[in-house]
């Protein structure tokens, strides 16, 4: 088969319009809310040239891609412990361009992890990983039926799921028994 | 307050967190009435995102009833039902003066490369998100809206970020009148995109993606022809054979960093970290899009590094757009889309769990179980 200019075959519009709600409602291409990408005609109800300045009550960690700290920022989970670190080097040492940044702070999310498991055993909240996974949602829920016999291509994989969610659990747990018995 | 909070990858429980305080004279405190589980927060749930902090609160799809206003706040109050736009922003910098608000430079200290974005890790700013009781929404003069007294609450929180992104995606396809346009990934954003193609005048909406019963949806829900990947030898060349061995005119990756279908590249990205997202559907969008086609992309990748295939897209004179959705931008348009019956945002619903049972709500959408397509979060 030669291949043409002719467009593929496909409904004619008169159809479509018959069959789908609202096809072609917007088919003026400059009509469209995104169109042009950049406009300067929008009203945004902010009635300031800058944001006034959010009080930086604590050390705020920014990219050194930022000239200075944006005027507004979240304030949670503020930096802490080793893992608020490795975070504030990836910060302070690496743009954004760099894949050490990225894998830096990666890395400060495993130190976390593991550093909140030990914290939540020292203030009496363990983590508790039956309600923590959510695992008591398979009951009830097909867990056999929604798996398997249905082509799914993630069931290659999610064997390899429990061994990412025990694992710094595991981690902390052998570093305590060596430690322990050392001593 | 009660709080979903970030226990580490596959682990979030509900905790007691302090109700959120003014921090900034623009800020509102808002009591959360409904919020929703995202695709993409399972990339934060499944530890993807660098610099995502045990204790952080998920949820950037939220409505909720305004509690609290701080001094300079004019354009809300107390007790006014509002959606609030996955977006952070300030509406005045050099990105938001030009109406691209989803690239606000005044709100994320952590990143340059991606605006603030509630409850997205520290690098999209380091806010708590709506998964919550209540939640701190910076510059409400901004953001918000007033809730019209004829939409429903699961239409509005639709639109906070789900319905507006695929809409969005299906605008940066640039469709024209008669396109082929092919849809990878059939959850809410796939759904509304394909959804919205036909609004911009498709000729052909094909969806693509390997569970059934979401390809069930793309056909009821958004009139399109669907090919489950697994069943095919090759998506690609299923779709050149489709498409008169041309290639669809536009393509729309709305699936992102964990994509499926290629075992080495979902493990090194989704499970291994190593990429910053497994960009499977995107490069079969590259190949499966026609010559001087247009890709376009919605789905959410971290800020690593993917193994793109780029030399194709390369020769092949493509278009590739993308961006996060500026939700606020699009709400005008998809209220009338509503209004007049083109669109039903809620009809995508599956599932409907209270805030203490969250854990349960993401093992369930993280495993695909009972058919489940979208979780709203209830918390009265």
């Amino acid at each position: 088969m030669p291949y043409t200019a002719d467009a593929h075959h496909r409904p004619t519009s008169e159809q479509l319009r018959a069959r789908i709600p609202g096809w072609g409602a917007d088919l003026d291409r400059a009509d469209r809310p995104s169109v042009p990408k950049e406009r300067t005609d929008l009203t945004t109800g902010a009635h300031w040239t800058i944001p006034e300045r959010q009080p930086e009550l604590q050390p705020r960690e920014r990219s050194i891609e930022h000239g200075m700290l944006p005027p507004v920022f979240g304030t949670t989970a503020p930096l802490h412990g080793v893992s608020g670190l490795v975070r504030r080097f990836a910060y302070e040492r690496f743009s954004e361009a760099r894949a050490a940044h990225w894998l830096l702070l990666i890395l400060g999310d495993r130190i976390d992890v593991v550093g909140s498991r030990v914290q939540g055993v020292l203030q009496g909240r363990p983590d508790n990983p039956i309600t923590e996974t959510g695992i008591r949602a398979e009951i009830g829920n097909r867990p056999i039926a929604s798996r398997f016999g249905r082509g799914r291509a993630d069931v290659n994989h999610t064997w390899m799921d429990p061994l990412i969610v025990i694992g710094p659990t595991a981690v902390v747990v052998a570093a305590l028994v060596i430690r322990a018995r050392r001593r | 307050m009660k709080a979903m909070v970030y226990r580490g990858p596959y682990k979030v429980r509900v905790e007691e967190k302090d109700i959120p305080r003014i921090e900034h004279p623009g800020d509102a405190i808002v009591r959360v009435t409904r919020a929703a589980i995202c695709g993409s927060d399972l990339h934060l749930y499944h530890g993807m995102m660098p610099d995502t902090r045990i204790g952080t609160t998920f949820g950037h799809e939220f409505i909720g009833v305004v509690h609290e206003v701080g001094s300079s706040v004019q354009n809300l109050k107390p007790g006014d039902r509002v959606m609030v736009p996955f977006n952070i922003y300030c509406g005045t910098c050099y990105f938001c003066a030009k109406g691209l608000y989803s690239n606000c430079h005044n709100v994320n200290p952590n990143a340059t490369a991606v605006g603030g974005i509630y409850g997205y890790s520290h690098t999209c700013g380091g806010y708590d998100g709506g998964q919550a009781e209540y939640v701190r929404v910076p510059l409400a003069d901004v953001g918000p809206s007033i809730i019209p007294d004829w939409l429903h609450e699961e239409d509005a929180l639709m639109m906070t970020d789900a319905l507006a992104t695929g809409y969005f995606g299906a605008q940066l396809g640039d469709i024209v009148e008669g396109d082929t346009v092919v849809v990878f990934g059939a959850g809410p954003v796939g759904l509304f995109a394909a959804r919205s193609a036909w609004l911009m005048g498709a000729g052909r909406v094909i969806v693509i993606d390997h569970l059934d019963y979401r390809l069930q949806k793309a056909r009821e829900f958004a009139y399109a022809e669907t090919i489950n990947f697994t069943e095919v030898n090759d998506i690609v060349v299923e779709l050149k054979k489709q498409t008169d061995w041309l290639g669809a005119d536009v393509v729309i990756d709305a699936v992102g960093a964990e994509a499926d279908g290629n075992l080495l590249q979902h493990v090194t990205a989704a499970k291994v970290k190593l990429q910053g997202g497994s960009p499977i559907a995107l490069n079969w969008a590259i190949d499966a899009v026609r010559k001087a086609g247009t890709v376009a992309v919605v789905g959410a990748y971290g800020p690593l590094f993917s193994a793109v295939k780029f030399g194709d897209a390369m020769n092949k004179g493509l278009t590739i757009r993308t961006n996060q959705a500026p939700a606020k931008r699009q709400w005008p348009r998809l209220l009338e889309h509503i209004q007049a019956g083109h669109l039903s945002p809620r009809d995508i619903i599956t599932h409907r769990i209270p805030l203490e049972h969250i854990a349960e709500g993401y093992h369930l959408f993280s495993a695909k179980l009972d058919d489940c397509i979208k979780t709203v979060v209830t918390t009265d």
